[in-house]
């Protein structure tokens, strides 16, 4: 279908997981695995969201199994926002989080529109927790823990542009069986993760009817105005400060003037002045 | 006179000192057990009571600082100049409550510090950082003015004097760029924040409700002070800082209709919704009303109504930030109703304004000498000794 001509991003290396919710049969393998792969000790049956315990989980949904996880945007709106860039993208995709930076205002909580960064309210020293799409394995050359466990392939590792074909050869060639839509080809700019589905994905509680660009664009076009207030704000305020300045000198110039003069010629009434 | 009075613990010091232990225990919960044990916080709802009111209307409500410091050194309308400390002192009290406020609100708030030297400037919240930064350094400084008159401290009052125009032109480019800002915050949620709210020009909305919310504070001040402290401000002042305000309201109510329409959302104030319940207090009770009553020159002219019209104002901004923060953003996500720890820090910060408001106003020269204000103010000594 299209090609996503605003992720210049996209490099064709560009890491992704393609998680086909039609052959998913819940077996919350991925769970463990993702536990397990962060030295997490959650109880498994006891993990009913996403959590600073649990980074990723299947939701059962009527009788469909839905993976929560980060969706690691192209653009992402939480490295966006994050004030002291304790979010960041690495060159191959994974949006990873640095604890060191944060200072704990939480703006990528409220910012992210797939509502996935979790926080450790319970901590007296808290951090944010997401998944980090195994970048730690990745550097090793393995593949996402998640993706190495499932038994069914319903979540495969590749690079985007592979699996988004791949995605749309499966949707053209079982039209029936898929909701026509890759899932974060191109929301929010575009996702790492790319979703299919049997059923229209606001079903399955993901946000409908998301931009196409990246959330980002929306607060740049705010403050990327900062230059110029502060240049031509400044010349402005400096020259309001000026001509007032210099209006109250002439006028006390003038009045000074005026009373010398009337001192001199005596009192005369009545001056021409407005 | 007030030297001679034996201290009083009155019912208003009772108040102060009972919102003071309160505080005090939450913030012993909060650093010793984490933010979930004294917040309704939660992964869905990050933000409340402590960002939507310490923090958006603190500074909101500080604005007098730089509107009334612009008005008075940059356009040189000296008759204003009675108001500047008294507004200063505000927005100097305001900017300092919200870094304690943030102090609370943070999950690391001695990383406080990390956006001046971990830089991003693609986000609303570094641009926030480095301008409440500066500008609370600012205010400090213009407030300095007060102390060092108050010590006598001649020399500093010179390079005080000397340095105070530039001080000023950047304060109303530093409040311009934050207050708007605030604003800026909540573009990044097209998809929760309530079509009521959620506009593309929610920083202009949040500059000109910063710019009415600043001059009415200073009203209102100008009245409490007056019943507490027995000082305050010439009624001729007072009425012309009503006009403004009049003027300023005009402006945003019209450029808030005007937005409301433009988006084809205006229809949605009138749905029996939560959402719409509450922006029709906000916009009616804190934004028409006001409007509409001082638009009549009886009201501008008696000191009752332009206090009146100008506490509608207040509470009627207060609501508007909280709509932005919180009611707008529960549909999306969920409902949140603050908790008692929340509650409990806000008023501990009101009563800390309070507090340091009234003793600044006892001890230093904020108000002009009562009789006969020499204009351009040789440093006459407030009567406090």
């Amino acid at each position: 279908m299209s090609t996503n001509t605003r992720s210049m991003k996209i490099s064709t290396n560009t890491k992704s997981m393609l998680i086909d919710i039609t052959r998913c049969v819940g077996c919350g393998a991925c769970t463990e695995a993702c536990l397990q792969a962060h030295g997490l000790t959650t109880n498994v049956d006891d993990i009913k969201d996403l959590s600073a315990g649990a980074l990723t989980f299947v939701s059962e949904q009527g009788d469909l199994y839905v993976r929560r996880m980060c969706m690691h945007c192209l653009e992402p709106t939480c490295v966006s926002v994050c004030p002291v860039g304790a979010l960041h993208q690495t060159k191959d995709g994974p949006v990873i989080y640095d604890a060191s930076r944060c200072l704990g205002c939480r703006y990528c909580l409220q910012a992210c529109p797939f509502n996935v960064p979790r926080y450790e309210w319970d901590k007296v020293v808290p951090g944010v927790a997401k998944c980090d799409f195994c970048v730690t394995r990745q550097a090793q050359g393995l593949q996402p823990a998640c993706a190495e466990a499932c038994p069914e392939a319903a979540t495969v590792f590749g690079t985007r542009d592979e699996l988004l074909a791949e995605a749309h050869r499966r949707i053209n060639e079982n039209p029936d069986a898929y909701y026509p839509h890759a899932f974060g080809e191109n929301e929010v700019g575009g996702t790492s993760m790319l979703i299919l589905s049997p059923v229209p994905f606001d079903t399955l509680g993901y946000p409908r009817a998301l931009p196409h660009e990246p959330l980002s664009t929306r607060t740049w076009a705010s403050l990327s105005h900062v230059p110029d207030i502060v240049t031509i704000g400044g010349a402005m305020l400096l020259a309001i400060w000026w001509i007032t300045k210099r209006r109250e000198e002439v006028a006390r110039v003038e009045s000074a003037e005026r009373i010398a003069a009337q001192n001199s010629n005596g009192v005369h009434p009545g001056g021409g002045h407005a | 006179m007030n030297g001679i009075r034996k201290p009083r613990f009155g019912f208003w010091s009772a108040v102060f000192w009972i919102l003071m232990g309160f505080g005090v225990a939450t913030a012993f919960m909060r650093f010793t057990r984490g933010l979930g044990s004294v917040t309704n916080l939660t992964d869905t709802f990050p933000w409340g009571l402590w960002i939507g009111f310490d923090i958006l209307c603190g500074v909101g409500l500080a604005a007098g600082g730089f509107t009334i410091t612009a008005i008075v050194y940059l356009f040189h309308l000296e008759r204003f100049r009675p108001i500047a400390r008294p507004a200063i002192l505000t927005a100097f009290l305001g900017y300092l409550l919200v870094v304690v406020g943030l102090m609370f609100d943070l999950g690391r708030p001695w990383n406080i510090w990390h956006p001046l030297i971990m830089w991003n400037p693609h986000s609303v919240m570094f641009e926030i950082a480095w301008c409440v930064t500066l500008y609370t350094t600012v205010l400090a400084l213009e407030f300095s003015g007060m102390v060092f008159e108050k010590l006598q401290w001649k020399r500093a009052l010179r390079i005080q004097h000397a340095v105070v125009i530039p001080l000023v032109i950047l304060g109303v480019i530093l409040s311009t760029l934050h207050q708007s800002s605030l604003g800026a915050l909540y573009l990044i949620v097209p998809g929760k924040l309530h079509p009521l709210w959620y506009t593309d020009r929610l920083p202009v909305i949040f500059w000109l409700s910063a710019v009415c919310a600043g001059l009415a504070m200073v009203i209102v001040e100008s009245r409490l002070s007056a019943r507490a402290l027995g000082r305050h401000l010439e009624m001729p002042l007072i009425r012309e800082l009503g006009r403004a305000l009049l003027g300023a309201l005009g402006v945003l109510t019209v450029f808030r209709l005007r937005d409301l329409y433009a988006r084809g959302s205006l229809a949605l104030a009138f749905e029996p919704t939560y959402e719409a319940g509450l922006f029709q207090i906000e916009f009616l009770l804190g934004l028409v009303l006001p409007f509409a009553l001082l638009a009549f020159p009886r009201v501008r002219a008696s000191a009752r109504g332009l206090y009146a019209a100008s506490l509608l104002t207040v509470l009627g901004f207060i609501t508007h930030r909280l709509n932005v923060s919180i009611t707008g953003l529960e549909s999306a996500q969920h409902r949140y109703i603050p908790a008692v720890g929340e509650v409990l820090v806000t008023l501990m910060l009101v009563a800390l304004g309070f507090g340091a408001f009234k003793l600044a106003a006892k001890y230093l020269p904020v108000y002009p000498p009562v009789t006969g204000a020499a204009p351009g103010g040789a440093p006459a000594n407030v009567r406090s000794k």
